[in-house]
């Protein structure tokens, strides 16, 4: 299929946009390998997102929402296209960012100026929420206490809390979140990889949540994460608007998602479509519905949902402060969820388990 | 990988590196005799392949758990009963070659039961081989194609008593002979397919159709397939970055009864590690022209494979992780041997497969089938386009991958089809459940139709 595709693209590399058959095609669509002119590129993206919002109903009219801003591309470009939506197609909606700083030098502390200089540039209140005032500890206090190989853990289960807690605080109804289509094209292949069922069921939902704190969704879930790349660069006077910072996390080199990710990306060389492809599959996935809901009660220590005794969060903040990092990482061992672990597993072989056990247990 | 190791009397055969953190008492592991695990009598083998569990098990051990695995899965599937006549597929590759072998002797020793039991009620299954010549498809087999149907044939022969029928038959005879006509259809047929990997993947439907036919035309009520956890393992990723999601639990059962005649995997729960190791212990000469002539692929196949024999090298039960999470999904009714009105299956194997829930109504279909690669149909892949019947019947997949993209190619393509496949098309058409339970019970009906329930 892509073959004779190919084939005619370069036969029309001098013909006109496919979409509008007007102008002059800039680029070749990521998605669809369709060769379309600038205007058609962002009418088709924008359209495309706007009718993923309405197919699904994210939103109702009235509501406060908080878009998850980290600074990169992803959440800046959300931000962009979420107030243009907003604005275009009178969604009604009262749009916030809200921003976590994990406390990481040289790569959080830039990111957050470009939110705030977002702020400024797409008028949108902002909230700024830190581990240090949340939990006590930065990301490089705990990756100068524990290295480079269960970082990703601490940092993505502090970070659903902080969000949690930033949009409780900003009294908002709803939470977005900038996941595209590779996102969750990589999430579903890992749960496969790591044998998480429950997790498999659960991560291509668009919508997710709507039984705990805030429910968050996921607007870009069949957008490439490429196309949004390319929509603030494809011009100039785009760009400036929409600055993002573009660094990877400083910490983040030895996280197992990698291996999906190369993947993917020789995937979609191959065939672009394998990324909805994957998505679908995930959907259509024949999983019984009594896998899908752990029970649902809350943290003792805390109070935030959780299905043992204590949230995970709290699990690793414990082991933090008590000088034993290595608690809650791996399968459940003792500590305050020890009654409560689903897999008994040999003492003996715990501690091999912990050594080679890779971050990218991030909940879905 | 390595056990803990347990310091009163070691048993991890790596134990070297532990010494200090355990605490074994082990000190000069070098001077002791180092003993199979299981048997704890003979010398371990080692087979040197860099692979886990290398040196803990003597050739026999080793050699009984593969088979073990092999054994139990016939039997809690009740893959194989005493009156079953069952076709093993054979491409001359090392899982086949073992699954033939364990066939084998699973039969052997059915026959030794049979010759020494007084009433001679249990009669002893038969075994067929089938071996299907690509070389239609893959051109540069051609050569090398004689010589290994001979290699097949003194395989199947050393292979006796029991006798075992050989079958050759090549793809093309999918078309219902096996002449230059049909070759031509064939070779029109995969150029019509633009896609690499639909392409392979259309190959892999005909070549299990033409089994299937070998197999319903000779008697055959079960066919044989090799496929090991591995292969499975890759094809749980290739059916999810297809979009096959949905229908990924119905390939990688034990049993998969959608067909005519059902297959069987009873190779499933053992790994390709134990498969060459075990090919290599007996000496089991692999087909390798054969094999290494059909690469290289450039598709999404390969590169599955190719992800897979990564992550495996970063942990060696990967491939178990993934066929494990995949077992979860749930199975169809037809994952399970069909409840067929026979006679003669003895009346201890009936009860046994009563008791143990092992087979299904068969007059259940509550499923439709894409006609291409007979995948379970999901609701949503339905289209409302029905200009046309092919394009309709089949699955999302298929449709991209394999048929033709312009909609005026698609009759010329529905064509070039085996009449098996098309066949399937006109009548599944628009399933209608209430007509075909209707039209299974008329006979019982004593009312008009307007007065019936």
């Amino acid at each position: 299929m892509e073959a004779s595709e190919a084939k005619s693209k370069k036969q029309g590399a001098s013909r006109l946009c496919c979409l509008c058959n007007q102008r002059r095609p800039v680029l070749k669509r990521p998605k669809t390998l369709q060769q379309i002119c600038k205007d058609c590129f962002y009418e088709v993206f924008e359209e495309e997102i706007h009718q993923v919002i309405v197919k699904n109903g994210l939103f109702k009219a009235g509501e406060r929402v908080a878009i998850g801003a980290s600074g990169g591309k992803d959440s800046t470009v959300l931000a962009y296209v979420l107030s243009e939506l907003n604005r275009r197609h009178s969604y009604g909606l009262d749009l916030f960012l809200l921003s976590i700083d994990e406390g990481i030098t040289g790569y959080r502390d830039d990111s957050l100026e470009t939110v705030k200089r977002n702020e400024l540039q797409y008028g949108l209140p902002l909230q700024i929420l830190s581990y240090k005032d949340l939990y006590g500890w930065t990301m490089d206090d705990i990756v100068k206490m524990i290295g480079l190989k269960n970082n990703c853990t601490f940092c993505g289960v502090f970070r659903r809390q902080a969000l949690d807690r930033g949009a409780a605080l900003l009294k908002v109804d709803k939470l977005v979140t900038g996941h595209n289509a590779d996102d969750i094209a990589e999430t579903v292949l890992l749960n496969i990889l790591r044998g998480d069922i429950a997790r498999l069921s659960r991560c291509t939902s668009i919508t997710t949540g709507e039984d705990g704190p805030i429910p968050r969704c996921k607007p870009f879930k069949y957008t490439y994460e490429k196309e949004i790349v390319i929509y603030p660069f494809i011009t100039e006077s785009f760009s400036s608007i929409l600055d993002y910072f573009s660094t990877e996390c400083i910490y983040s080199p030895n996280a197992y998602r990698g291996f999906a990710r190369e993947f993917i990306k020789d995937l979609e060389r191959l065939r672009p479509r394998a990324i909805l492809d994957i998505i679908k599959s995930g959907e259509d996935f024949r999983i019984a519905t009594t896998t899908k809901m752990p029970e649902q009660g809350t943290c003792e220590r805390c109070g935030y949902i959780s299905s043992q005794k204590w949230c995970k969060a709290c699990v690793l903040l414990d082991g933090l402060n008590r000088g034993l990092p290595k608690m809650g990482i791996g399968r459940a061992r003792g500590g305050a969820n020890g009654d409560h672990h689903k897999e008994t597993k040999k003492p003996a072989s715990a501690g091999r388990s912990l050594e080679s056990k890779q971050c990218g247990s991030l909940d879905f | 990988f390595d056990m803990a190791c347990n310091s009163s009397g070691c048993e991890s055969g790596g134990c070297y590196g532990r010494e200090k953190e355990n605490g074994c008492k082990v000190v000069d592991v070098k001077e002791t005799v180092r003993l199979c695990v299981k048997c704890k009598s003979n010398e371990p083998m080692t087979f040197g392949d860099g692979g886990s569990d290398d040196g803990r098990f003597c050739a026999e051990c080793f050699r009984s758990n593969v088979y073990g695995k092999f054994r139990l899965a016939v039997t809690s599937h009740a893959m194989i009963t005493p009156s079953d006549n069952v076709l093993v597929a054979f491409s001359g590759g090392s899982s086949s070659r073992v699954a033939l072998q364990f066939v084998h002797e699973l039969q052997v020793k059915a026959l030794k039961n049979y010759e020494a039991s007084r009433d001679r009620s249990l009669p002893v299954f038969g075994v067929g081989v089938a071996f299907v010549d690509e070389s239609a498809a893959y051109p540069s087999l051609s050569g090398g194609m004689s010589d290994a149907i001979e290699l097949v044939r003194s395989t199947v022969l050393s292979l006796s008593p029991p006798e075992k029928d050989l079958h050759v038959v090549t793809i093309e005879s999918v078309f219902g002979s096996e002449s230059v006509e049909a070759r031509d259809r064939l070779v029109k047929l995969l150029d019509s397919v633009s896609d690499e990997t639909g392409k392979e993947d259309l190959l892999l439907h005909l070549k299990m159709l033409s089994l299937q036919k070998v197999a319903s035309e000779n008697g055959y009520n079960r066919l044989v397939v090799g496929s090991c956890t591995s292969r499975l393992a890759s094809h749980v990723l290739t059916a999810t970055v297809k979009g096959r999601g949905y229908s990924l639990s119905a390939d990688i059962q034990h049993v998969d009864a959608r067909w005519k005649v059902p297959i069987v995997l009873p190779l499933r729960d053992c790994v390709w590690q134990e498969i060459t190791r075990l090919c290599h212990l007996d000496g089991f000469d692999s087909l390798k022209t054969v094999e290494l002539a059909r690469h290289p692929q450039s598709g999404i196949n390969d590169l599955v494979s190719s992800f897979v024999a990564l992550l495996q090298e970063e942990n060696p039960s990967r491939e178990c992780t993934i066929v494990r999470t995949a077992a979860k999904l749930t199975p169809f009714y037809f994952n399970k041997i069909p409840e067929t009105d026979d006679s003669c299956v003895p009346m201890a194997t009936q009860r046994r497969l009563k008791k143990f829930n092992l087979k299904y109504d068969g007059s259940m279909t509550t499923e439709a089938f894409c006609p291409i690669c007979n995948g379970p149909l999901n609701g949503s892949d339905s289209s409302e386009d029905e200009s046309d019947a092919l394009y309709a019947a089949c699955c999302s997949s298929c449709r991209f991958q394999i048929l033709p993209q312009e909609p005026s190619s698609l009759d010329h393509f529905g064509s070039l089809l085996p009449h098996h496949m098309i066949s399937q098309v006109k009548h599944h058409q628009k399933f209608d459940s209430q007509t075909y339970l209707r039209e299974k019970i008329k006979d019982c009906l004593l009312l008009d139709d307007e007065e019936a329930v």
